[in-house]
């Protein structure tokens, strides 16, 4: 960690506990580190601990789930035991948020200008006047012409796309330096998804803000990621930079992923999928997580979780079969 | 199965399996006290096309080209408002529910959300059964042996068939899918975004079953997706919908390499891909779709393309084939 990171995330426990004793170890030991202007992606499928690990950093996590261990520091500030109203004044004004349906995100009975005004009034103190004014500026920055008209009008009268540029204008308010978009674009179409990605891409040069970019989706990483991190059953198993990752893939279940792609430019008769289903978080096998599925899996597979090492510099692997 | 009713029976070429003409769905938008008619959406807006026996027909579009409304209609799960439909030489746009039943057999769809597609209520082997128990004359033995085989067929085990569809996970309840749609042996099976709600390492493992059973059992696919990459892997022919109309459709090949349509031009460069030494020239659309109640005058597309001139807002270009079997919906193809 540098002086300037601005968010550190070490040793990051989540678990959730269950009827009948279970435990759902949905975090499970998560340390990652970004610094301004760096669009780190955090990949995974459902189930894999991507969402909890955001929510948790915004300590957003609701019982019966629980930050059980780690630390995380939010420019150099340890935030992980501050006390809701703490907590209030930081989301909003120190970590932006998008969320992927701007729909239930944003209140319907409330304008779009009253929505932006409300973060600015709370967290910058403005007056109605000047923060209407700034609300105005915002809009226009992701992309409103006719931002003196857009802000007299309700959620239900923008498109899919439009309520997530507000969702934008909102998260950058009050120009934090650390941007979480958690599936910001899984629910729009495939040009809109283009707009407005590259806006939150612009938005982070401008404000040279980290992004933590969650998605499901490795042709958004392969576009949009600096580096990323490749979560399986709750843990990080690969950790590299996006070319890296890319040309040279080690983890089993990178491999997986990237093999069960489609692909635009070549033609393959079968997709290489990765058998069976993900482990629910209470069922996880004992030894390696993605053992029930992994095709290269050994004996030691099966007693012992592999460590995440280092493979070579900036690129860490946790399989059996790299040390 | 009595007479079908045909007028012309060589309507239809030996090989084709599904013909559309000219097939229009507007629905109505009621407004003011009366609830009178105030406007139509057009959610399918003039759209002929025909589907071969045995082949993959991919249809692509954003949200409210109208590529679901189209799929329903072929089927007859929504009433056109305008145009013919026919499956193999049989016009069955206008047929009785009655008279449809048998048409009915050969004709399936599977749904994009496993969740909401299956009755809660029933066990895997109820579900599977029920469409055999409605259109054949199995004896109760013979529909659980057949259950049991297309569960088999479809990856998953003899005892999950007592289970309900909560215990399984959404590929798993895509299995179920299929199984129900395959067991009264269907010539023609619509996927409407059917590996849209999975993981992409599900998503392949749906796709790579959809694959082996169309060679199994020869089926004829009317592929439904927005995921280009997804319709490309599994498609021979593609077309491209915008507003409720095909702008495009080709064997996908042609489609990928060289497209015509700007529209289609704008949308496969929106894609990312995995490839990072192929980082094209993205082709970023102003604006959002039009609305299907107000569709702009001559090109639906006009409003966005980048390419539009004076000619595009008074006349609406018609889907011509340009080059074998390559259709394009688009003034800048005209005369070529």
């Amino acid at each position: 960690m540098t002086n300037s990171t601005v968010l550190s995330v070490e040793g990051l426990k989540t678990y959730f506990y269950l009827d009948d004793n279970e435990i759902a170890k949905a975090v499970d030991h998560v340390d990652f580190a970004i610094e301004p202007g760096e669009t780190l992606a955090l990949v995974g499928e459902s189930g894999s601990g991507k969402s909890i690990t955001s929510l948790s950093i915004m300590n957003l996590i609701e019982k019966p789930g629980k930050i059980v261990d780690g630390a995380i520091y939010l420019n150099g500030k340890n935030i992980v035991d501050l006390s809701d109203k703490k907590m209030t004044d930081i989301r909003g004004k120190e970590v932006g948020m998008i969320f992927q349906e701007p729909m239930t995100a944003l209140n319907p009975v409330y304008t779009v200008g009253n929505q932006i005004i409300e973060v600015l009034r709370k967290h910058k103190k403005m007056s109605s006047s000047v923060a209407k004014k700034r609300a105005i500026e915002l809009l226009k920055l992701v992309g409103f012409p006719r931002a003196e008209e857009t802000i007299k009008e309700h959620p239900h009268q923008l498109s899919g796309g439009m309520r997530q540029r507000v969702m934008i204008a909102i998260a950058i308010a009050c120009e934090p330096k650390l941007l979480i978009a958690d599936e910001p674009t899984t629910a729009l179409d495939v040009t809109i998804q283009a707009q407005i990605l590259d806006l939150i891409d612009e938005m982070k040069h401008k404000f040279d803000m980290g992004v933590l970019l969650i998605t499901h989706d490795l042709g958004v990483v392969a576009e949009y990621a600096d580096r990323v991190l490749v979560m399986y059953g709750g843990q990080i198993v690969e950790s590299a930079t996006k070319q890296t990752l890319f040309n040279d893939p080690k983890h089993p279940y990178t491999n997986g992923l990237l093999a069960s792609l489609p692909s635009l430019d070549k033609q393959t008769d079968r997709l290489g999928a990765i058998k069976g289903t993900v482990p629910p978080a209470h069922r996880f096998p004992k030894g390696c997580r993605f053992s029930t599925r992994c095709p290269h899996v050994m004996e030691k597979c099966l007693h012992a979780n592999p460590d995440l090492i280092p493979e070579s510099d900036g690129h860490e692997v946790r399989c059996h079969l790299f040390k | 199965m009595e007479v079908k009713n045909s007028e012309d029976n060589t309507r239809i070429a030996e090989d084709v399996l599904i013909q559309v003409e000219h097939l229009k769905k507007y629905f109505p938008i009621k407004g003011g006290v009366l609830k009178h008619t105030v406007g139509h959406v057009k959610a399918v807006d003039d759209v002929s096309l025909t589907i071969k026996k045995g082949e993959t027909l991919g249809i692509v579009g954003e949200s409210g080209s109208g590529k679901s409304t189209l799929g329903r209609m072929i089927i007859r799960l929504l009433e056109p408002t305008e145009g013919k439909i026919y499956f193999e030489n049989d016009d069955i746009t206008d047929l009785s529910n009655r008279k449809m039943r048998p048409y009915r057999k050969d004709m399936q769809i599977v749904f994009q959300d496993p969740f909401a597609s299956l009755n809660s209520k029933m066990s895997v082997s109820e579900l599977i059964e029920e469409p055999l128990l409605i259109q054949t004359d199995l004896t109760k033995k013979e529909r659980k042996e057949k259950a049991l085989n297309l569960l088999e067929k479809v990856g998953l085990r003899a005892d999950d068939r007592n289970k309900y569809p909560h215990e399984f996970s959404g590929g798993q309840r895509q299995r179920i899918s299929i199984a129900r749609a395959l067991a009264i042996n269907p010539k023609f099976v619509i996927g409407d975004e059917p590996v849209s709600a999975l993981d992409v390492s599900i998503q392949a493992q749906v796709l790579n079953l959809m694959a082996d059973l169309q060679d199994e059992f020869g089926l004829t696919y009317l592929f439904i997706a927005h995921d280009l990459s997804v319709v490309k892997h599994i498609s021979d022919r593609v077309a491209v919908m915008y507003l409720g109309r095909i702008v495009e459709i080709a064997p996908k090949d042609d489609i990928y390499n060289n497209p015509l349509h700007p529209y289609t031009q704008a949308l496969l460069s929106s894609v990312p891909v995995t490839d990072l030494s192929k980082k094209s020239e993205k082709i970023v659309l102003e604006g959002d779709l039009p609305s299907p109640s107000d569709p702009p005058s001559g090109c639906a597309f006009r409003t966005r393309c980048p390419l539009a001139h004076d000619r595009c807002t008074t006349e609406r270009p018609h889907l011509l084939n340009r080059d074998n079997g390559h259709s394009v919906a688009c003034h800048l193809h005209d005369n070529k």
